[in-house]
């Protein structure tokens, strides 16, 4: 027997348990602390399923942004009562769809092992990559064969974002902008110093090598965003109501480039997404570059969570972190 | 994997790697049973760091590549650096919020 079966099989037991713990738990910083976990167990599995561009995005988005994003969320909540659980009725009932969907999901699975395993699209994205302009599938399927898919998910982000800062006119009061609330001392200072330039260059390295190997726009973006929320966290980065424009500009960069390119090959003898042949690994790294910028900004503005300084708030606390807490900064 | 088509390097690597292990459990056990934050605190980053060095230094042993070899290093850096970090900003707020023996 391989031994590795052992492993999944662990890691599979390891899954459901992590998601039993993340519902039952009662305590809502222990719960976002086990769904981190759960994201990370998570990007294990697809490494193990041989899918390694998916673990990254699931280790820097699953876990990463999505227990920033939580994180965030609880401090918002704190000092408000735990809901109280919902009543039994509804709880059944939620117990009896998990139930049907997990057994629909496992006839499935048992019905899978035993018929032919059909022919994917595996061997015609093979036969198909040296036209693509990039040699890694997974890349060439996202931003050559199945582009149209991935502008939607990138409009999907700014129209999230869109409606983050729209929903925050209305709720702005109710908190007001948060800076470091304590600092956080040399050692954090140091470490920002040294890791935020070379998560930069690691955000850079991921989008750069997506062309040939996993990585590419999305992983590259979720580390990108992750030094924003750094910078944010440590206090280094304040947004202010200037930055609105540019934040503007970056949210919608990525789909806007998207667009042309599609629009500008479109025009031509050929459809959108068919790009010549020569100008293929340009087109698709000028997009990618793009769309990781875009990415990196929504997902660093999610995590802050408003306009900063929104309409309905004047501009409160501008500098209240004394400069000389972060090494004489200005 | 049979023993005896094992290489010197495999058998190191391994060997180095299930010590490394071995840190885990025990910073894992010391990270249960301590009885503070603090000192929980001190057998996590511990063994952490010196497990996964060690764990880095048997993949470095079985590495391919000298490539292979730089870029575990630099994940050990990495992570024992972010570890320092999370464990000094969670021993400064176990200070700041007074007592060393709670959560």
């Amino acid at each position: 027997m391989d031994p590795m079966v052992i492993f999944d099989a662990g890691l599979a037991l390891a899954l459901v348990a992590l998601s039993w713990a993340v519902l039952a738990s009662a305590d809502r910083f222990a719960s976002v602390v086990l769904f981190i976990v759960l994201g990370l167990m998570v990007a294990l599995a697809w490494v193990r399923l041989g899918a390694p561009d998916v673990a990254l995005a699931e280790a820097a988005i699953g876990a990463g942004v999505t227990g920033a994003l939580l994180l965030a969320t609880l401090r918002h909540l704190r000092g408000q009562p735990e809901a109280p659980p919902s009543p039994a009725p509804v709880r059944w009932a939620v117990g009896g769809m998990v139930a049907a969907v997990t057994a629909a999901l496992a006839a499935v699975v048992v019905a899978l092992v035993a018929a032919p395993r059909p022919e994917g699209l595996a061997g015609a994205v093979a036969d198909n990559l040296a036209m693509s302009g990039v040699e890694h599938p997974v890349t060439a399927v996202l931003l050559n064969f199945r582009a149209h898919d991935t502008l939607m998910e990138v409009v999907v982000l700014l129209v999230a974002v869109v409606v983050v800062w729209a929903i925050d006119r209305g709720l702005a009061p109710a908190h007001a902008p948060q800076g470091p609330l304590v600092d956080l001392g040399p050692v954090q200072d140091g470490f920002a110093r040294l890791a935020l330039p070379a998560a930069v260059l690691l955000g850079a390295y991921l989008l750069w090598a997506g062309a040939h190997a996993p990585g590419g726009a999305f992983q590259g973006g979720a580390v990108l965003a992750a030094v924003g929320i750094l910078a944010i966290l440590a206090g280094r980065w304040r947004p202010e109501p200037r930055h609105r424009a540019w934040a503007r500009a970056a949210f919608g960069l990525g789909a806007t480039v998207f667009v042309l390119v599609a629009l500008g090959v479109g025009l031509g003898p050929r459809v959108a997404y068919e790009y010549p042949l020569t100008l293929a690994k340009p087109l698709i790294l000028t997009i990618e570059a793009a769309v990781t910028l875009s990415i990196a900004a929504t997902l660093a503005a999610l995590f802050f969570g408003r306009e900063p300084a929104g309409l309905t708030v004047p501009n409160t606390v501008p500098n209240t972190v004394p400069s000389t807490a972060r090494g004489g900064r200005p | 994997m049979n023993i005896g088509a094992m290489t010197l390097a495999e058998a190191a690597g391994l060997g180095l790697m299930a010590l490394g292990a071995g840190f885990f459990i025990a910073g894992t056990v010391g990270m249960l049973r301590f009885p503070d934050a603090v000192s929980r605190l001190h057998a996590l980053t511990k063994a952490d760091t010196l497990g996964l060095g060690l764990v880095v230094l048997g993949a470095m042993v079985m590495a391919a590549t000298p490539g292979a070899v730089l870029r575990l290093g630099l994940i050990w850096i990495c992570v024992a650096l972010a570890g320092a970090l999370g464990a000094q900003l969670i021993a400064a707020f176990v200070r700041r919020s007074g007592d060393g023996s709670g959560e």
